[in-house]
């Protein structure tokens, strides 16, 4: 019984996670964490660190990849049988999935019917080009990242107008040296140029890491 | 075209779900290349795929297959696409958790993924260059690609808000320019 009110908990916990996730997986993991270990108190805060790095490390889109764990650790936490983690991982996971299946479903149907509808067409028109900026946004912050000293009240504060200038850094988990340059351009050429399935960049990704590193 | 079975829907979502790694963003470039290789979607397709599934709560990865699931085949199609793209993840997941606590201390895996990680960049842009060749075609398109890309990379605003604002001034302008009009 109260195992069944456990899982029922943390479904119902990853539902509002999907449900309230806005900009992705990184936003969520925030939102798992403040739920799973400051509300509930599930996980320690030191066990939350290592499902994240796990997640990152992992194929498959963060955020599934942190609900599954989550789901598996706090049932296995709490009875001590692996298939109790199964379907903790089960729960969470598909309960995270579904308030966006819904919502999704009713925007492909509207999607769906009116297609080719004159303000529907002209306001897809706008949004085509938004989302080209979005994806090259995704890919530069995984390149550089810009902090505004104006925006950390200490620095603001003692640096006046000049703190407000913006500081790029190197996002150097992703480029620690030349050699990642490298394989950033030989990426590039093999995908723009060659038309290489990008599975096999991928995979040749991890090969060349293995052998340069 | 032809029906597509349920079946191929999930295996080839589960395809895109193993590779998708850095981000729903990174999922982009094989998604085109499996499904636009099948016939499944046409290139103009994808642009609105990725608009729409991003104004939706939860997993962008998986709104996505939801969204490109339901245009194959309904709603059986769009559970198919969603349990594929999930099940890659869920397996891996569980069996690192049941039997390899160790692996984050693997440094083979550290070393495979210092590899990957900038290769991933890569991948995103070539699609994001194609749409670009597609969807801008006016100076005012091209503004509004690099307003966007300016205001989320460099300036930290979240995409749900220039995708809520730019939805409400395009419906606007050519409501006033245009009509409601089939």
């Amino acid at each position: 019984m109260e195992t069944l009110n456990l899982i029922l908990q943390l479904a119902w916990t990853f539902f509002l996670v999907g449900a309230f996730t806005f900009g992705g997986g990184y936003a969520m993991l925030s939102l798992i964490q403040n739920e799973v270990v400051v509300t509930h108190a599930w996980i320690s805060e030191s066990a939350f660190t290592d499902i994240v790095a796990i997640s990152q490390m992992t194929p498959g889109p963060i955020g599934i990849n942190a609900a599954t764990y989550v789901g598996y650790s706090v049932l296995y936490e709490a009875t001590g049988l692996h298939w109790m983690g199964v379907v903790g991982s089960a729960a969470a996971t598909l309960a995270l999935v579904l308030p966006s299946f819904l919502l999704v479903l009713l925007i492909v149907r509207f999607y769906t019917r009116f297609r080719g509808n004159r303000l529907f067409d002209g306001t897809m028109d706008w949004l085509r080009p938004t989302v080209v900026g979005l994806i090259g946004a995704a890919a530069v912050l995984l390149v550089v990242r810009t902090t505004w000293a104006c925006c950390v009240p200490e620095l603001s504060a003692a640096g006046g107008f000049r703190a407000c200038m913006p500081e790029f850094s190197i996002v150097r988990d992703n480029f620690p040296d030349w050699k990642s340059w490298c394989l950033l351009g030989g990426a590039f050429a093999a995908s723009y140029w060659g038309k290489v399935n990008p599975i096999l960049v991928i995979l040749a990704g991890a090969l060349l890491g293995l052998l340069l590193y | 075209m032809k029906k597509v079975s349920l079946w191929q829907i999930f295996t080839v979502f589960a395809k895109i779900g193993a590779f998708t790694i850095g981000g729903g963003y990174a999922m982009i470039p094989i998604i085109q290349r499996e499904m636009s290789r099948r016939g499944w979607i046409s290139d103009d397709e994808l642009p609105d795929i990725v608009a729409l599934s991003q104004s939706a709560p939860g997993v962008m990865a998986v709104n996505i297959s939801i969204f490109a699931g339901y245009r194959l085949r309904g709603i059986p199609g769009s559970i198919a696409a969603t349990l594929g793209s999930v099940t890659p993840s869920f397996l891996i997941i569980l069996a690192i958790a049941m039997f390899f606590s160790a692996f984050r201390d693997n440094p083979w895996v550290e070393r495979a993924f210092k590899g990957i990680r900038p290769v991933v960049v890569s991948l995103i842009l070539v699609p994001m260059i194609n749409m670009a060749r597609k969807s801008c075609t006016t100076w005012w398109k091209w503004a509004l690609a690099i307003a966007s890309l300016v205001l989320v990379a460099f300036l930290n605003v979240s995409p749900i808000y220039i995708l809520l604002v730019v939805l409400v001034a395009g419906f606007s302008v050519t409501y006033f320019s245009k009509g409601w009009k089939r």
